[in-house]
């Protein structure tokens, strides 16, 4: 019977996919995901990726932001130090690509652990400015560390491979970064369900009555900034390896803008959410370009007036969408799936 | 000789607190101690320093002067968050809990110390961490919502609840810490008489079944007069007297400083 919430059992309760019913869809869900590659286009496998590597960046920026209530707006600089590692390790020190991964994500959490330590006395728009800081000191380096990054012409990084196998098409990739993202959306999931996650919510919602309850600030915050900037890292390893090329102009303070309006759009403390503000943010852009392109050509029209106005289209997209829907994409999800699943009695 | 006696004697033992606003000495040299599973009630009337002492002994407020001994140990320099893993819990005057969450994380954010399960199990979630937190959610279910009687909201968001029922989800947070002792401010406050009568149960229960020690601050001199094994009366920051109910009953200094009008201080000390 699919009426309402009414668990006697507890342990059932536990589980995040709570039915059949779920499973299934979500089981298609992935199937198609997996067929996907086979029918699209080299153009759509592209958006495909990136979409990819934002989703994983916006799950790790909402574990920090949307979980444990620390804005930031330097992420990008944190997919930077990731993408920067792993292009450094794999040309100069012969690393593979697959033990650069996981070595870009912990360099980038140590980073993140030293940004975070003025969270402990500074709060809100104070820690704000910090992160802005960071954001700009890592693009500095970036530029000036010519020795390391070779300024703005930058690094050109060899594809992954897998034996002699070369994950050098989009279509390849892909299959590396659905692997990843659901890594990530896995681990994030689990992580806000079990001890840790909790703490990092408490802190957000009342940081007092947190530390009554023996949670220490400061070490929870600074978990809050590695984990989350592993994530940026990964991410940034991942797409420096899929264009192959790496340079300061990939992790501009915008993209933390960008990074930020996900986790916001999508629905700050959720993780299905930053999936969907990911692909919302990546993928209307795209969509609106197609459009406008489509649109111009069909029309005879000025594109020097009509290919900007996308901008503003997008722009105005996302403020009528929060003032409609200030909790994000994963409110409108839930209220989606509270209808299906008390249908048909749901009036 | 006697000294040594009295560290023995008492789980939790406050040494000449003294503590001051600007001007306003909140807590003026207050000694006293509580015995290991006691009921150990504070009153005194408004502004009389009871909350401060309270705050004193979980680190929310730095004494100027004094010691506070938890267990032999002296914590009075120890951070907020050590002072619960040492197993004080502690429920507050206007109600510290998540509003936003459901009264079910409330309770589960209350077994932060005593979980294991750090940010690699919890993220891979099947083994350790899923043990962990199954077996404390059964042991939320059967010990505490069970016995605190809040099967019926387990589910409800914090905030849309009545004031009682959340005095009463904070007591089970509180006790989701497994406290060795348990520091209640005005548990019963805003309650009608039928909720304060659970109250005084509930907390008899824990103090008998869980046998934690309860140190309690309560206006409600029906429930201290009551389940109190000792009281302790504070005014204007200091002690002014200590003893079973029955001897603060009849206490001059006591009817005194309650009010100074005499009726209504016998009234409400029911003497
Ligand atoms: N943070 C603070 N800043 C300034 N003064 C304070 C502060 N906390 C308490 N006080 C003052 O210290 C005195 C004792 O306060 P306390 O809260 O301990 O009283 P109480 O005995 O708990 O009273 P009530 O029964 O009203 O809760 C009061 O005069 C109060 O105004
Ligand atoms: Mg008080």
């Amino acid at each position: 019977m699919r009426c309402g919430d009414f668990k006697e059992n507890y342990i059932k309760d536990e589980e995040i996919f709570q039915s059949l019913f779920v499973k299934f869809w979500l089981g298609l869900f992935l199937a198609f995901l997996l067929i996907f590659p086979f029918i699209a286009n080299p153009y759509a496998l592209y958006v495909s990726n990136m979409i990819g590597f934002a989703v994983i960046a916006a799950v790790g920026l909402n574990l920090l932001t949307g979980f444990t209530g620390q804005i930031s707006l330097g992420h990008a600089a944190f997919a930077g130090v990731g993408g920067y590692t792993a292009a450094v390790l794999i040309t100069r020190f012969d690393f593979s690509f697959w033990l650069a991964l996981p070595c870009a994500g912990v360099v980038a959490a140590l980073a993140g652990l030293v940004i975070g330590i003025p969270s402990l006395r500074v709060k809100g728009l104070y820690l704000c400015i910090a992160t802005l800081a960071a954001q700009f000191i890592f693009e500095f380096i970036f530029i000036h560390w010519e020795s390391i990054t070779h300024g703005v012409r930058g690094i050109n990084v060899p594809p992954p491979r897998i034996g002699s196998f070369l994950l050098n098409t989009e279509k390849r990739f892909y299959f590396l970064t659905l692997f990843m993202v659901i890594l990530a959306v896995g681990y994030a999931r689990n992580l806000v369900r079990t001890r840790v996650g909790r703490a990092f919510v408490a802190i957000r919602d009342r940081d007092l009555a947190a530390e009554i309850i023996g949670i220490n600030l400061f070490r929870y915050k600074l978990t809050s900034f590695a984990i989350s900037s592993f994530y940026a890292g990964v991410a940034g390893a991942l797409w420096v390896s899929f264009i192959r090329i790496v340079t300061p102009e990939h992790f501009p303070f915008h993209l933390s803008i960008q990074y930020l309006a996900m986790v916001i759009v999508g629905g700050l403390g959720s993780v299905l959410g930053s999936v969907f503000g990911a692909i919302f943010m990546t993928l209307v852009p795209e969509i609106l370009n197609v459009l406008s392109g489509a649109l111009v050509e069909s029309f005879k029209l000025s594109s020097q007036v009509f290919i900007p106005l996308k901008e503003v289209v997008f722009g105005s997209l996302i403020v009528v969408f929060l003032i409609f829907e200030p909790l994000g994409l994963a409110e409108i999800w839930r209220r989606v799936k509270a209808f299906f699943l008390l249908w048909p009695f749901s009036y | 000789m006697k000294d040594h006696k009295e560290q023995e004697a008492y789980q939790l033992e406050v040494r000449d607190v003294h503590l001051s606003f600007g001007g306003l000495k909140a807590l003026n040299g207050v000694s006293t101690g509580v015995k290991r599973g006691e009921i150990f009630s504070i009153i005194g009337p408004n502004g009389a320093g009871k909350t401060c002492l309270l705050n004193c002994i979980n680190r929310f407020y730095r004494p100027e002067k004094g010691r506070i001994m938890f267990e032999g140990r002296d914590i009075s320099r120890l951070k907020v968050h050590k002072i619960a893993a040492l197993g004080v819990a502690r429920t507050f005057q206007n109600v510290e809990l998540f509003g936003h969450m459901t009264v079910l994380d409330n309770i589960r954010l209350g077994g932060h110390v005593h979980l294991k399960s750090g940010s690699i199990a919890g993220g891979i979630y099947f083994g350790k961490a899923r043990n962990e937190e199954m077996a404390f959610r059964r042991h939320i279910e059967e010990r505490i919502i069970d016995l605190l009687e809040i099967e019926q909201i387990r589910k409800k968001t914090v905030h849309t609840l009545p004031y009682g029922l959340q005095k009463r989800v904070e007591l089970a947070r509180a006790l989701a810490m497994k406290p060795k002792i348990l520091l209640l401010d005005e548990p019963a406050t805003g309650m009608n008489l039928e909720e304060t009568e659970d109250m005084a149960r509930f907390i008899l229960d824990i103090n008998e079944e869980w046998g934690v020690t309860i140190v309690l601050i309560e206006h409600d001199m029906g429930v201290v007069m009551d389940i109190s094994d000792r009281v302790c009366v504070l005014d204007f920051g200091q002690k002014i007297a200590e003893g079973k109910p029955r001897e603060i009953r009849h206490n001059e200094q006591v009817i005194k400083a309650y009010l100074g009008e005499e009726d209504l201080a016998y009234s409400r000390l029911g003497a």
